[in-house]
């Protein structure tokens, strides 16, 4: 059965339709990659499964329950866990105490019994040596780190990372895979939009391609990548019309 | 796995903890040691001390700027004199209700008021304490317009010798004030504490890590309207008598309390207090000049926003790095 079903989303912001007709399904444990232009509609799509934002059209089903009207607090609590593209650190906590929120509230938790989880993920992160600094002191590069651990803290199925891996150096970027593995090992879905393409291929099974709100191709990501519409549209080896 | 522990106290919060217990001790003996005009200032600086820590709370951390907090203030004074004129209620019990009771009529008006934002939320707050103003006076029990007086068998109720009845109205300035500041710093230590941080900093990543917004700031909301209510009895307790224009005053109950919190340090717990004595300190020295008073204190109220965005406390806490309140969490990993 696929842990995440998305049927038909819309979504407009005045005259610009940003989610056109999109569909999207993902198995359990599979991980899936987007990509597409700045501007195409690829976190909206993020919003829109997290529930930030409410689509006006389609519907997505999470773990065999319609979730498409249900706030994003209990879609958290059912098991999506997202990142920020620009990064919300609680930047009057420290890195531990952000991701203690996502260990207490997300697994709705008690203190204490989020305590452990929390050290968990800052091991499995690489921010035990920040544990104690403010958030709002890290690094950029950290800040997105933190992300990933707050939302990895909730204990998600369904694990949305929304570039992440922009502007890190070629042995950050093999680390931060290694931990995106480490993660996909304990059966956690995954849905990564990135730019940086080799370090998503040496993670998702299947690429969707995002474009103008729609998604316009699908596939095993190499055969995705070296189709012309993906050349044309992404990489813009040719002049889009 | 490696160990670990979570600590929470500091050197610097283990003395500030040492010294506020002697600061108590020398202020719950005030009586014997204050003469009586003091004891009347020091319950004034208790209830403002109150009402900045409350506001603080709400507007610092929850995001609920609101500018209409006089209208629990003026709820509580109203509710303490109809309890204590028509029924009888011992007046320091009726503190404890008038609490309650502010809280109750809390729960009703949030979720109004919480559909409105930013901007449009501080002048809907506004507009119910001017609807509290209004609904008081038409009140003729209560002297309507005009106002009332508490009868003197009341005030003689608490105690018959003037220095017991004195001293029991000072300590019960004195509770409150702890009351308040004790609630804010272990709901900040809290799991509760944790989400309003989150919230303070980012409501969007809050939400999307499942913390339940709209209920933390009901929660908060309304222990804050019942806190500032039971204030706002004692006040009117000290004053003996009420009036609408006086219990619903936005100068009084909250001009003057975003003042101390503002130049003390919004969102933090050091700032009410340091802002608190900042306050009593110009309007003892100053309040003689009369409007020049209002002008210097105008004066430095933007000189603060402009200069020390964070306020007194927030230069000090900056320049030393001390947090005299623990609320943050540190782990210790074993070397």
């Amino acid at each position: 059965m696929p842990i995440l079903t998305a049927q038909r989303l819309s979504k407009r912001y005045g005259a610009l339709q940003v989610t056109d007709d999109v569909s999207l399904s993902l198995e359990q444990g599979e991980a899936l990659g987007i990509i597409g232009p700045n501007g195409a509609g690829k976190t909206t799509l993020f919003n829109l499964i997290a529930g930030t934002v409410m689509p006006e059209g389609g519907s997505i089903v999470f773990d065999g329950a319609e979730v498409t009207r249900m706030p994003a607090r209990s879609r958290c609590h059912r098991g999506i866990g997202r990142s920020f593209q620009i990064p919300h650190p609680f930047s009057g906590m420290t890195t531990y105490e952000n991701v203690l929120v996502g260990a207490a509230f997300g697994r709705n938790a008690s203190e204490r019994d989020s305590e452990q989880r929390a050290v968990d993920v800052l091991e499995l992160t690489g921010l035990k040596r920040k544990a104690n600094t403010y958030a709002g002191q890290l690094t950029l590069l950290e800040r997105k780190r933190l992300e990933m651990a707050r939302a990895l803290a909730s204990d998600p199925k369904l694990l949305l990372l929304d570039e992440i891996a922009g502007g890190l150096t070629e042995p950050e970027c093999a680390e931060l895979v290694a931990t995106i593995q480490a993660v996909r090992a304990e059966g956690v879905s995954v849905i990564w939009i990135e730019h940086v393409v080799h370090a998503l291929l040496a993670v998702v099974d299947r690429i969707a391609v995002i474009d103008f709100g729609r998604k316009i191709a699908e596939g095993e990501p190499r055969a995705v990548m070296a189709s012309p519409e993906v050349a044309t549209i992404y990489m813009g080896i040719e002049g889009t019309p | 796995m490696a160990g670990f522990s979570i600590q929470r106290s500091t050197r610097t919060s283990r003395a500030t903890a040492l010294v506020a217990l002697l600061v108590l001790a020398a202020l719950v003996a005030a009586p014997w040691w204050a003469g009586r005009a003091d004891l009347r200032l020091l319950g004034e600086i208790f209830s403002f001390l109150a009402l900045a820590t409350l506001w603080n709370l709400l507007a610092g951390y929850t995001g609920l700027v609101s500018v209409g907090q006089q209208a629990y203030v003026g709820f509580g004074g109203y509710a303490l004199f109809a309890l204590a004129m028509f029924l009888g209620v011992h007046p320091l019990l009726a503190i404890v209700i008038a609490g309650i009771a502010g809280a109750l009529i809390a729960i009703p008006i949030a979720p109004l008021l919480f559909r409105l934002q930013g901007a449009y939320f501080a002048i809907g707050t506004w507009v119910l304490a001017e609807v509290f103003r209004l609904s008081f006076a038409q009140v003729s029990a209560l002297g309507g317009g005009s106002g009332a007086s508490l009868p003197a068998g009341v005030v003689t109720g608490i105690a018959s010798e003037r220095f017991v009845r004195e001293a029991m109205i000072y300590w019960t300035a004195l509770a409150i004030a702890v009351a308040a500041l004790a609630f804010v710093i272990l709901l900040l230590r809290s799991r509760t504490g944790l989400a309003l941080t989150a919230l303070r900093d980012s409501e969007i990543a809050s939400e999307s890590l499942g913390i339940g917004i709209w209920r933390t700031k009901l929660a908060v909301y309304v222990s804050v309207a019942g806190l500032t209510s039971a204030t706002g009895a004692f006040i009117f307790l000290q004053k003996l008598r009420i009036s609408p224009d006086a219990a619903f005053s936005v100068n009084d109950w909250t001009a003057y309390v975003i003042f101390i919190a503002v130049i003390g340090g919004i969102g933090t717990i050091e700032g009410p207090i340091i802002g608190t004595i900042l306050f009593f300190l110009l309007r003892e020295t100053l309040a003689d000049l009369g409007t020049t008073y209002l002008m210097i204190l105008g004066a430095v109220a933007i000189l603060v926003m402009l200069r020390a965005p964070k306020g007194v406390w927030g230069i000090i806490a900056e320049r030393t790095g001390w947090s005299l309140v623990p609320i943050r969490r540190r782990v210790v990993f074993p070397q």
